[in-house]
């Protein structure tokens, strides 16, 4: 089944890096993001770009970007294209299918992140280093590279969900951003529609919290929401379901 | 013993109210191109869905080169190729990288992945396009890679739903040629879905007629013809009178009689002997040049079974 997802990878990445034609079409697709989150943003931000724990906030949040963009093609594009059933026709495992697109768009978006914050690294200490080397302190490089591999995750496996019961790249698009939008703004309103007193000891609670403990918890909760979703995705995806969709 | 490709035995699909395939019981034998003609919608892709185990059967039971359609669709897919209602090409990627894509589906080692690749984009008339990714090809160029890699695994059997339609005519008698040698060299049994009547003449060694989803009528297409079609003579000369005529419609075993300029058309209510009618007509002042013997056309059977209440 490994050999099976990285097929589906394969072309995954070949369809999305050469859509341009060429590795110069590819670069110039990348170029905008690059130079936005990891030049302009890091040499405004300064070294608390490199070097405070909240820029965990940053790594957690630049993979939702790509995932966002790629994903909703992942089966809607297919079956507007017509080569859905093609592919349903083949020997691949519906399983090796549903990992092969998630694996893709995760590991797209999660090598366009490390990219942008290597190159943030490079700027921060270029424009604020002083001639003093800056680098991330590796408890928030280790969990910084967990964390923005769960959240592409939870976005592409969303994004999957809602490709499968899409018609077209469109409208899986839109619903996808809906979601993204929902999943960014609700939790803050939800926390401002809360009692003030409610608020205050949250607040209390988290301030006095170990933020080692907090993070790690956070983060097997997002692994535990991922898996959810992945069994979710795989309870939708039927090849039979999807030749009647 | 005939090797059996597909069996179906009374293999049923419907949709809420529409019965799309009904008690359809079929027996194909390995190394043949079997057609399956039908009118849009008749239920032909449904039967080609239900036979890769793309959908699950109503009621009734099918097997593919031995395997149940149920318990071991995979493994008919994994022994089968398929060009379905559409190429299915990924048009942003080369024809080279479509086929290197589903040869490692397939896992086909790399070395056999590159020759065969080669081969069949030789075969096609494609090599040199290889590197051109497919969105800008026609129609007819795409179809042509779609059976390419139906064929790339080399499996023994391939389904075919409709591979010229939308085709120009000289496209669709190129791919048709291609068709023609592919499946002679390689000796593969085709499954094939067409309402083209000319293709499945010259391709198939069996044809299996379907309307509203139930097979009205199956067999080599010289039996359809023979015993759908009332059998004809075809007379070239000069010298039809009316009186002629008049005695010729009269006989016992004439069903009906056409004159069109020096061509006579005599349908027969059966196969009986010509010589008798001829004896008369050159003895009448006839002068015939020509005399043909023949039955329904493929189209007439079909439109025959369509027709049939």
């Amino acid at each position: 089944m490994i050999t099976d997802i990285w097929t589906v990878i394969w072309k995954e990445w070949r369809e999305l890096l050469f859509q341009r034609g060429n590795l110069r079409g590819i670069v110039l697709s990348l170029l905008p993001s690059i130079v936005l989150f990891g030049i302009i943003l890091p040499s405004q931000i300064g070294r608390f770009w490199a070097e405070s724990g909240l820029s965990l906030g940053l790594w957690g949040w630049l993979p939702m970007l790509p995932v966002t963009v790629v994903i909703a093609d992942a089966f809607a594009g297919e079956r507007e294209r017509h080569t859905l059933e093609t592919l349903l026709a083949s020997p691949l495992s519906e399983q090796a299918i549903l990992f092969g697109k998630v694996g893709a768009v995760v590991g797209y978006a999660w090598v366009l992140t490390l990219i942008i914050l290597l190159v943030g690294l490079v700027t921060v200490n270029f424009v604020h280093g002083h001639g003093k080397l800056l680098l991330y302190p590796v408890t928030i490089l280790l969990g910084g590279m967990v964390l923005a591999l769960l959240t592409a995750t939870l976005l592409a496996t969303i994004g999957v969900i809602v490709s499968l019961r899409s018609a077209t790249v469109k409208q899986a698009a839109q619903q996808l951003a809906f979601a993204s939008i929902a999943l960014t703004w609700i939790p803050l309103f939800g926390f401002g529609l809360l009692p003030t007193k409610l608020q205050a000891s949250l607040l209390e609670s988290v301030n006095n919290a170990n933020n080692t403990q907090l993070f790690l918890i956070s983060l097997f909760v997002l692994a535990v929401v991922d898996v959810g979703l992945l069994l979710a995705a795989m309870a939708r995806f039927k090849r039979s379901r999807l030749i009647l969709d | 013993m005939t090797a059996i490709a597909i069996r179906t035995l009374n293999l049923s699909r419907n949709f809420g109210n529409v019965q799309a395939v009904d008690n359809l019981s079929l027996l194909i034998p390995k190394g043949i191109v079997f057609g399956f003609l039908g009118a849009n919608g008749s239920g032909k892709t449904t039967t080609i869905r239900l036979l890769l185990g793309l959908l699950e059967p109503t009621s009734g039971r099918a097997e593919v080169l031995g395997f149940d359609t149920r318990s071991h669709s995979d493994k008919i897919r994994q022994c089968t190729g398929a060009l379905l209602e559409h190429p299915g090409l990924y048009e942003r990627l080369s024809a080279e990288d479509n086929l290197e894509f589903y040869g490692r589906v397939w896992r086909l080692p790399p070395a056999k992945r590159r020759s065969r690749i080669k081969e069949l984009l030789n075969n096609m008339g494609l090599w040199h396009r290889r590197h051109q990714s497919v969105g800008g090809w026609s129609r007819g160029m795409k179809q042509k890679l779609a059976v390419a890699r139906a064929m790339l695994h080399s499996p023994p059997l391939i389904f075919l739903d409709e591979p010229t339609t939308g085709l120009d005519p000289v496209a669709a008698a190129a791919l048709r040629d291609e068709l023609q040698e592919i499946v002679a060299r390689e000796g593969v049994t085709v499954f094939l879905t067409t309402h083209n009547l000319v293709e499945a003449e010259k391709l198939c060694q069996q044809i299996g007629v379907i309307r509203q989803g139930k097979l009205l009528a199956v067999g080599h297409p010289d039996d359809l013809r023979a015993s759908a079609g009332s059998p004809r003579i075809e007379i070239i000369g000069r010298g039809f009178t009316p009186k002629l005529l008049d005695w010729v419609r009269s006989q016992p075993l004439v069903s009906s009689v056409d004159i069109n300029g020096n061509q006579l058309l005599i349908t027969l209510l059966k196969q009986t002997s010509a010589a008798p009618l001829v004896r008369v007509l050159v003895q009448a002042g006839v002068e015939i040049e020509e005399v043909r013997k023949g039955s329904a056309t493929l189209e007439e059977v079909f439109l025959t079974l369509m027709e049939v209440p």
